[in-house]
């Protein structure tokens, strides 16, 4: 047997139109799926599986982005954590581009901050060493995903006894937001696509509280095109068969358990937070982590605690970001898509980082509209 | 000290001197530079192209290339992508004080040696030492004169039915660069494209095969190119995404970074655009060329989505090649 190509097997034409087909025949009912994850959001729009599928099949994207779902409030802590020139604020990807109240990473650094993105916590080790007067501040974020790098880092740290390291936790959870949606009953949702990267780590188990709860699917899928699709095929099929269960579609890499060893290390060094502020959807709690109280000696958010502000900040009166995050609007749906608000200069968070809605729906899903022009 | 540029050698009097006559003329001499006259007196006997571009990167020594390769590749390409033969080229350095003096001899044997790919001479430059801490290293600004052997060529000239070929996999430069840059230490077999598409030219003009626009596309990749034909031109491009060469390795990092390889740069490719009717024997021109032995037909000019261009998949759905746009940043989860 020749090894899986993990391109180009899963993004096989003949494989992707014959799972639309058996969609197309086996769909009965009206369904819409939100696909929690904005990676999952993003392989819809990419691949333009929406143009595949039949008008049952709709998609409500999901508050499943890093990025898309830190308040300003938190962004305004990096801006302030980044303006002591003893500091260094280091952070991933995109996050640098999200606009707080007044500025950005991106635009701090323009002025001469020293803000650096990282491709992995690990790299905050290297400029720890490298700069050994300056504070490093490692703003973590991310979903069940990225929490064990943090959490390995922080285990590095105290082990190796390295004194220039701070960690502003912004790590958050995907159940929480899920109830919070579900029970607000704005958005009208039947399934949900899970994310398979976030339950590698945290096990298929979490879904179970929301299929008991909700009665509502949830298939943990991949993110190739043909994991979507088998994905969707799957619910058609749990409806169809009058069954409401989580199931693993991603079973390459996705246990019922996870990682238990991530999660022990996750565990030891972190613990649900009280509150945390979702942007555009408000106050969920227990929906993030924070550092337990043993290393407060670490946590950045303790130690520059005076420093930090502390008030709640408003989204952009015209961004419409909140209602995307909930379900109950598409981004066509807003004003300023495309106009005032572009992925170069984004109002909202959802335009920001290229796992938000509008950012998808921007880069590629304008395929129709062009036309009409 | 005596083997790093100092800034002495920037300041015009003996070091500097030196300089010139024992590691430039070593590498770049020709009777023109020579004679070091204030300016170079050269003889043109047809409408020439001219274009100027400076060049920063880092690292500065990659797989595939280092940046005094891409400081003759890249300008050499530019008038090339115009239908004219390179033949003279200005050279600036601009100089961190400590370079290290080994360095700057193997940018600048690097760059004799791409020169002579094409016959391009350097005929007048400069050099100027900036404080540590002025500049990242090793800035080089290179100008270059073409003779118009191919009138005609422009951005504006595409109409529906023309056909599009790129010479080869694309994105390999960028790729190259992004998993060699520290902070990635990624480990990766990927090598720059960088290579001077002169030859190429030249033996799809000896052809006769029609060109009706070129383009090499270096910073913002194939999307780059494409979207400011469709603009300039105002017409529609159609790519067939599965007829888009890229490497394994390319695919591979850009999935892990969560980056598109056609807005990766590019330093050996060119994109052709011939009337409908050429493609094949241009593509038959190309894939003879050691410069473009993947070439592949990649798609049609359109009258729909008027300044668009358009991805269809092999699955029958269309999509939008948005033009790049910001800062490349790394996906995060």
């Amino acid at each position: 047997m020749s090894p899986i190509d993990y391109i180009k097997d899963f993004r096989d034409s003949k494989r992707i139109k014959a799972l639309a087909k058996l969609i197309q025949n086996e769909v009965d009912r009206p369904i819409n799926i939100m696909e929690v994850c904005g990676g999952h959001t993003h392989t819809i729009m990419k691949y333009g599986l929406k143009q595949l599928l039949p008008d049952e099949i709709d998609f409500i994207h999901g508050p499943g982005c890093p990025v898309c779902i830190m308040p300003k409030e938190r962004i305004d802590h990096a801006i302030t954590l980044a303006q002591d020139e003893n500091n260094i604020l280091a952070t991933l990807g995109d996050m640098i581009r999200v606009p707080g109240s007044k500025s950005s990473l991106q635009k701090e650094r323009a002025k001469g901050k020293n803000i650096k993105v990282v491709y992995a916590p690990f790299d905050a080790l290297k400029l720890a060493k490298d700069n050994p007067t300056k504070n490093i501040i490692y703003f973590a974020i991310g979903f069940e995903t990225t929490t064990p790098m943090t959490a390995a880092l922080i285990d590095k740290v105290l082990k190796e006894n390295i004194k220039n390291i701070y960690f502003h936790i912004n790590h958050v959870l995907v159940p929480p937001p899920i109830k919070a949606i579900m029970d607000s009953k704005e958005a009208i949702i039947d399934a949900f696509i899970g994310p398979s990267h976030v339950s590698v780590i945290a096990g298929a188990k979490i879904y179970q509280e929301i299929v008991d709860l909700y009665k509502t699917p949830v298939v943990v899928a991949g993110f190739e095109p043909l994991d979507i699709l088998e994905s969707i095929l799957w619910i058609i099929r749990q409806f169809k068969e009058n069954r409401r269960e989580v199931e693993i579609q991603y079973s390459r890499a996705v246990t019922w358990e996870g990682n238990i060893k991530a999660q022990q290390l996750i565990n030891k060094y972190m613990q649900p937070r009280e509150n945390f502020r979702w942007r555009g959807i408000g106050d969920i709690p227990y929906s993030a982590l924070k550092l337990k109280d043993d290393y407060a000696e670490i946590d950045a958010e303790k130690v520059f605690l005076d420093i930090l502000p502390n008030e709640a900040i408003d989204d952009h009166k015209l961004c419409i970001c909140g209602d995307i995050l909930k379900g109950t609007a598409k981004p066509y749906d807003c004003k300023v898509f495309g106009t005032a608000c572009t992925p170069q200069n984004p109002l909202g968070s959802c335009m920001v980082s290229s796992e938000g809605a509008c950012a998808a729906y921007y880069k590629y899903g304008k395929v129709k509209l062009v036309k009409e022009v | 000290m005596e083997n790093r540029i100092l800034l002495s050698h920037g300041g015009g009097g003996e070091e500097t001197q030196k300089l010139i006559k024992n590691l430039f003329f070593k590498y770049f001499s020709n009777p023109i530079l020579e004679k070091m006259e204030d300016a170079a007196v050269l003889n043109t006997n047809s409408k020439i192209a001219f274009t100027t571009d400076s060049f920063t990167i880092s690292p500065i020594f990659f797989k595939g290339g280092d940046i005094g390769k891409l400081s003759i590749a890249g300008t050499v390409n530019d008038i090339a992508m115009m239908g004219a033969k390179p033949r003279f080229l200005s050279c600036s350095f601009i100089i961190e004080e400590g370079f290290p003096f080994e360095d700057l001899e193997k940018i600048v044997k690097s760059m004799s040696e791409e020169m002579k790919k094409t016959e391009v001479k350097i005929v007048t430059g400069d050099t100027k030492v900036v404080p540590k801490g002025s500049v990242d290293k090793i800035f080089i600004n290179t100008t270059g004169i073409g003779e118009i052997i191919y009138d005609g060529i422009s951005a504006s000239n595409l109409e529906e039915g023309d056909i599009i070929l790129v010479s080869g996999s694309i994105g390999d430069h960028g790729a190259c660069i992004m998993a060699q840059r520290e902070d990635i230490e990624m480990e990766s077999e990927i090598s720059s494209d960088c290579a001077s598409l002169w030859p190429l030219v030249k033996d799809l003009i000896n052809s006769g095969v029609k060109i009706k626009a070129m383009r090499d596309p270096t910073r913002g990749g194939l999307s780059a190119v494409l979207n400011e034909w469709a603009n300039q031109s105002k017409i529609g491009i159609e790519i067939e995404e599965e007829k888009i060469p890229i490497k394994d390795e390319v695919q591979g990092l850009c999935e892990l970074l969560g980056l598109e390889a056609y807005t990766l740069a590019n330093e050996g490719k060119l994109v052709l655009v011939v009337p409908k009717g050429e493609e094949e024997k241009a593509l038959d021109i190309m894939l003879k060329s050691p410069l473009g032995k993947d070439s592949q037909i990649i798609g049609k000019v359109i009258s729909d989505y008027k300044g668009k261009v358009i991805l269809k998949s092999s699955y029958g759905t269309r999509r939008i090649m948005e033009p790049p746009a910001g800062e490349l940043l790394p996906r995060i989860c």
